[in-house]
């Protein structure tokens, strides 16, 4: 594995891979180390970190553990931002690639509806999803994925105009394999890595779009959220700001080293490229 | 009964807004088991050539019969079905494979396509197909860029015998191999046209190679056919100035043959 050696030679890289492992661990343990409901009441209202080495974190205005809502909430941040970006990147890539491959009346139509939907700021679309269909996990991944994926369409598409090109999906011609079949078997995969490129930046979005649906009381209700306890936090910012700055720093970390895990990937994918 | 028949061919690009003829009035047929080649400066359009015959392109004039039947008239399922008798081999045998492809894979791509093998037995024609090409069976499971240029050129007459077709396009088939290789594929070539009965329609600018593999020749000039003939009479007496041309450009090989 070469380019894992790419990849740790940079220091971003290596912070940005420590962040999301720390945070993949706090989402996988969870509940383990808090069992039960994150947003039962664990102790007084209000109570500020550090005082109470039970709740090290503190209270927030209902008495909730605010650790374990930290906890619990990257579960939700992460699940989001996974889900979404991976939803994104299939749907792009298979719209990217329909478009680019077939030409003509398919791409134009194609690519106007994903002019459409990129002329509409991505966050309004979401909040416009969300506020009629209703909050839900499985809802907020989708209206997220709505605003996400026509970048990935659009790198996808350029990239296959090249490779369509190219004498292999000529050969898969001649052979007599179905247009589809070259489309998705030959000329998708290669299309794929600067695809994937854009999966950081489409991640870290998606956390934040999360998190700001969260902030107007458009997530999940059922589930802790970072953005839900900014929120929440927001309301008693001068008595006790830690609420909404413990959550806050989570999410600028998260984000961050998402951003620089995938830059890092990015790198060394690029040295390893032309190198070979 | 001619293979192919080719007449009247005709394909028009725009370049810089203005119509040209990449492919003007050519006519041509091949027979069972015949090489014919096509020569001609770069930009002559023996590629075009190629991509017509194999309805990469489609052209904007002319007649295309392979085995009596109209090739132009073709489309969709049955002109898919009809590719398996009509292959071809690329000038660059890196270029022309999915770099992700294994050895394995190029080869189970024609016989899964036209349902030659069921999938147990693959593998076995997969074996039997490199060694029909002079390669080791062993060679299957390895990725495409992992083998030599002279290999992967074998893999690809491998690719393209896969079908049993009845007439391959090579496309400077051998014009970016070393000259040791060079002579080995020639020789695969000229050894499965024996057995196989195949035609070749042989693209190439190379005159030395044409000469020693091919039974007529067209001299092509700007899309037109500047002459045809047998190939080493042409050779041997090139009547058109672009087969004159031709023939100045590789003195040594000539010279060379006795």
């Amino acid at each position: 594995m070469n380019w894992l050696r790419h990849f740790f030679r940079t220091p971003e890289a290596v912070a940005g891979a420590l962040i999301l492992a720390l945070l993949a661990a706090m989402a996988l343990a969870a509940p383990l180390l808090f069992p039960g409901d994150p947003q039962a009441i664990a102790g007084p209202a209000l109570l500020p970190p550090f005082q109470d080495w039970s709740l090290p974190l503190g209270t927030d205005r209902l008495g909730r553990d605010v650790l374990a809502e930290l906890f619990h909430g990257a579960r939700t941040s992460l699940a989001v931002g996974l889900a979404a970006a991976a939803a994104a990147l299939l749907i792009g890539a298979v719209v990217g690639t329909l478009a680019g491959f077939a030409g003509g009346l398919i791409d134009e139509a194609l690519m106007r509806i994903t002019d459409a939907f990129q002329t509409v700021p991505s966050f309004l679309l979401a909040l416009a999803f969300v506020s009629i269909v209703g909050p839900s996990l499985g809802v907020v991944v989708a209206a997220i994925t709505l605003g996400a994926w026509t970048g990935p369409a659009r790198v996808a598409r350029a990239e296959v105009l090249s490779i369509r090109e190219r004498d292999y999906v000529a050969g898969a011609r001649v052979i007599g394999m179905h247009p589809l079949e070259i489309a998705f078997r030959e000329v998708l995969p290669n299309a794929l890595p600067p695809v994937l490129a854009l999966s950081s930046v489409i991640v870290a979005a998606a956390i934040l779009t999360e998190a700001a649906l969260s902030f107007l009381g458009l997530g999940d209700p059922n589930r802790v959220t970072w953005g839900g306890m900014i929120s929440e936090g927001r309301t008693v910012l001068r008595t006790a700001p830690f609420l909404s700055i413990v959550p806050g720093v989570a999410l600028v970390l998260t984000v961050l080293g998402v951003y620089l895990a995938g830059e890092g990937v990015v790198e060394s994918t690029a040295v390893r490229r032309s190198l070979s | 009964m001619s293979v192919l028949t080719v007449s009247s061919l005709a394909k028009r690009y725009r370049r810089g807004g203005k119509p040209f003829a990449a492919v003007d009035d050519v006519s041509f047929e091949i027979n069972p088991a015949e090489t014919l080649a096509v020569a001609g400066p770069s930009g002559s359009g023996k590629s075009t050539i190629a991509k017509l015959v194999l309805r990469l392109i489609e052209p904007d004039a002319g007649r295309i019969d392979f085995e009596g039947q109209d090739l132009l008239a073709l489309s969709g399922a049955t002109l898919r079905a009809k590719r398996a008798k009509v292959q071809m081999v690329f000038q660059d045998p890196l270029a022309a494979f999915n770099p992700r492809a294994t050895v394995a894979r190029v080869l189970d791509d024609p016989l899964r396509t036209h349902n030659i093998a069921s999938r147990a037995d693959r593998p076995r024609r997969i074996a039997a197909l490199l060694e029909r090409v002079g390669l080791d069976a062993g060679l299957a499971a390895r990725a495409i860029h992992e083998i030599s240029g002279g290999q992967r050129q074998r893999v690809a007459i491998a690719r393209a015998i896969a079908t049993r077709p009845s007439l391959i396009v090579l496309d400077e088939a051998v014009s970016a191999l070393d000259v040791s290789v060079r002579g080995q594929i020639l020789e695969l070539l000229l050894d499965l046209q024996r057995q196989e009965r195949i035609a070749y329609l042989f693209i190439s600018h190379d005159l030395g190679v044409i000469r020693a593999v091919a039974h007529r020749v067209v001299i092509l000039d700007a899309g037109r056919i500047a002459e045809s003939g047998d190939a080493r009479d042409v050779i041997a007496k090139p009547q058109s100035a672009i087969g004159k041309a031709l023939v100045a450009a590789t003195p040594r090989l000539i010279r060379n043959r006795p």
